[in-house]
């Protein structure tokens, strides 16, 4: 299903001021579609990938102007009750930091069928051969074994991938994933991004990748927006935008990617 | 060459340096084995040197610097320093120990919430003597807030009224404040962001340049060790695996772990296969230690732990198969 955010304006009331973290945002994600968010920290794209899903505690957030159109309905219209069968169910979450996500004193394998079960996937037995089916799906060595393991006892790419079992768990229409990689380092990272387009592909999935990362965003997306001060400043097809930046923003922030100068030998 | 002539030459000296830490268990905490963080490591650094250590998280790299700057004591080996021996205790005067200062990879947590910039700049000067007067020491720390590219204003300034990268410019101000040679940078820009961590790492070479210091950079990341440093040791599991000038390893790595960085970092697309993750440290690997992930890996790789071999010139790998 696509996802059509029209003019989002999220404003954050603090204690004096009013600060606006998100300006008037149209962007629109297509069935099937990888669109990568970039920005600095600050710019405010988790508070967008955090609004789409209602997921923003209000107040002190407050949404001004704008919708979210999630297959045709608007999802700042639905009561609470319709979200939760849309949030976690059609739309996944993949958050930046495994550890904190995932409950420490539960085992995985409890948790994922917890998910499965609120969102009437399966029940019972069928919901344990499921979540077999779906640690053995992200890649997770000796799944039966591994149900019975605590998040504590997993590494940092292994609990990664349990997020990503549960998110796929209800069978989304769309995954958000903000900063899926961050806390992981290089080697698992790029195993990660293997994994979703993967599954992206095997699921047909829509993806939404948030990420300050430009690496990211280039293996994953094969479209780009560029988020600045709360605005998108520029959208199109990743390899054009990396390429050929239109705005002035986008230039300076491919700028501020590390180049490789190659030292001549200083010490031959 | 002589043994002393060659000490003289070189800033520092890590001779087969390992590193044990006790693993407890149990009811009485006993000690039930040894992880070894760092195994008979080797390195050494010329003066002006700019030298790279990458490898994952765990990999012993951030041990390694802790044991440079005298922050551990080592199990077994030497660490000598421009020919004089630190190992254990650091029994040697402050003029030479502030030679070699560090910088955390968290600005947040390194600097003293309830200090203002200034005081915490002015701090070492007091206690190294290095500036007489109140005035004197004024005049320093502006000096070295204008080295970092921040305005004097700045002084009087709390570490929350700073932004990360401030914060990291504050953090590198403050070692410089004792006049170092040796600066080890452990993650210096991972805390921070794209935009903020290019303009650090332009500070870093702007100083790098104009006052010929050493570093010592520790990243995760090549990307930022290949835009900051001349030459590169890559770690694995406690073990320098390759060790070469920078354009030689991006251009044609040896080891395959380190093609497997190069291709983490975006730096090459030869679709090298990665099997699995970091084996636990406790227990690692017979043989060389990266053969549980290798597509190289044979027999021979399980039985015999590689040694680290000099392919002259100045070049060093660890692996059965390559070159």
């Amino acid at each position: 299903m696509s996802l059509d955010v029209r003019h989002l304006t999220v404003e954050f009331a603090l204690r004096r001021q009013q600060v606006c973290a998100v300006r008037d945002v149209s962007l629109t994600i297509a069935e099937g579609e990888v669109m990568g968010l970039v920005g600095e920290s600050g710019s405010g794209k988790t508070t967008l990938g955090l609004a789409v899903t209602r997921l923003l505690p209000q107040p002190p957030a407050r949404i001004r102007t704008g919708q979210v159109l999630f297959g045709g309905r608007d999802l700042l219209g639905l009561t609470p009750h319709e979200l939760c069968g849309v949030r976690g169910g059609q739309i996944a979450y993949v958050f930046q930091e495994p550890s904190t996500s995932l409950n420490p004193v539960m085992t995985i394998g409890r948790q994922l069928m917890e998910m499965l079960e609120l969102h009437k996937v399966a029940q019972g037995a069928a919901a344990r051969r499921r979540t077999v089916d779906l640690l053995a799906h992200v890649g997770i060595p000796a799944p039966e074994e591994r149900l019975h393991s605590y998040p504590h006892e997993l590494s940092g790419g292994m609990k990664q991938r349990v997020m990503i079992a549960m998110a796929i768990a209800s069978r989304p229409k769309l995954l958000i994933a903000d900063e899926p990689t961050t806390a992981l380092d290089v080697t698992l990272e790029r195993q990660i991004i293997i994994l979703l387009k993967r599954l992206q592909r095997e699921l047909g999935l829509s993806l939404l990748v948030i990420s300050h990362s430009i690496l990211l965003v280039q293996q994953l997306a094969n479209r780009m927006a560029v988020m600045w001060q709360g605005m998108v400043v520029e959208v199109g097809d990743t390899e054009e935008v990396l390429n050929h930046p239109r705005h002035e923003y986008t230039k300076r922030l491919l700028a501020a990617q590390p180049r490789i100068t190659v030292l001549g030998a200083m010490h031959g | 060459m002589g043994d002393q002539d060659r000490s003289t030459k070189l800033l520092l000296e890590v001779i087969d340096v390992t590193k044990q830490f006790p693993h407890r268990s149990g009811l009485f905490r006993r000690v039930t084995g040894f992880l070894n963080a760092v195994s008979a490591v080797n390195l050494t650094m010329a003066h002006g040197q700019v030298l790279g250590l990458v490898g994952e998280s765990g990999c012993g790299k951030t041990t390694l610097a802790k044991l440079i700057a005298g922050l551990e004591p080592v199990t077994a080996g030497q660490i000598r320093y421009r020919g004089q021996v630190l190992t254990n205790g650091w029994k040697l005067p402050s003029a030479i120990r502030r030679e070699i200062q560090l910088v955390f990879q968290d600005p947040t947590g390194s600097l003293d919430p309830t200090q203002r910039v200034g005081s915490a700049l002015g701090e070492p000067l007091l206690v190294h003597r290095l500036a007489k007067t109140a005035a004197e020491r004024t005049v320093r720390v502006h000096q070295l807030l204008d080295q970092v590219g921040l305005p004097a204003s700045y002084a009087k300034r709390y570490p929350r009224e700073l932004s990360g990268g401030e914060r990291q410019r504050v953090a590198i101000a403050r070692a410089l404040a004792v006049e170092p040679r040796l600066l080890i940078l452990d993650e210096p820009v991972s805390s921070l962001d794209v935009y903020v961590g290019a303009q650090i790492l332009e500070v870093l070479r702007a100083l790098q340049r104009e006052r010929r210091l050493s570093y010592l950079v520790i990243s995760h990341d090549l990307r930022v060790i290949g835009s900051l440093c001349d030459t590169i040791a890559v770690m694995y599991l406690g073990r320098i695996v390759e060790f070469a000038q920078t354009a030689q390893l991006f251009r044609q790595p040896w080891h395959p772990y380190t093609e497997l960085l190069l291709e983490c970092a975006g730096l090459r697309s030869v679709g090298v296969e990665d099997r699995g993750e970091v084996p636990s440290p406790f227990q690692p690997p017979s043989g060389c230690p990266f053969r549980t992930r290798c597509p190289l890996a044979e027999v021979r790789c399980e039985q015999e732990t590689p040694a680290l071999l000099e392919h002259p010139p100045r070049r060093w790998v660890a692996c059965h198969k390559r070159p």
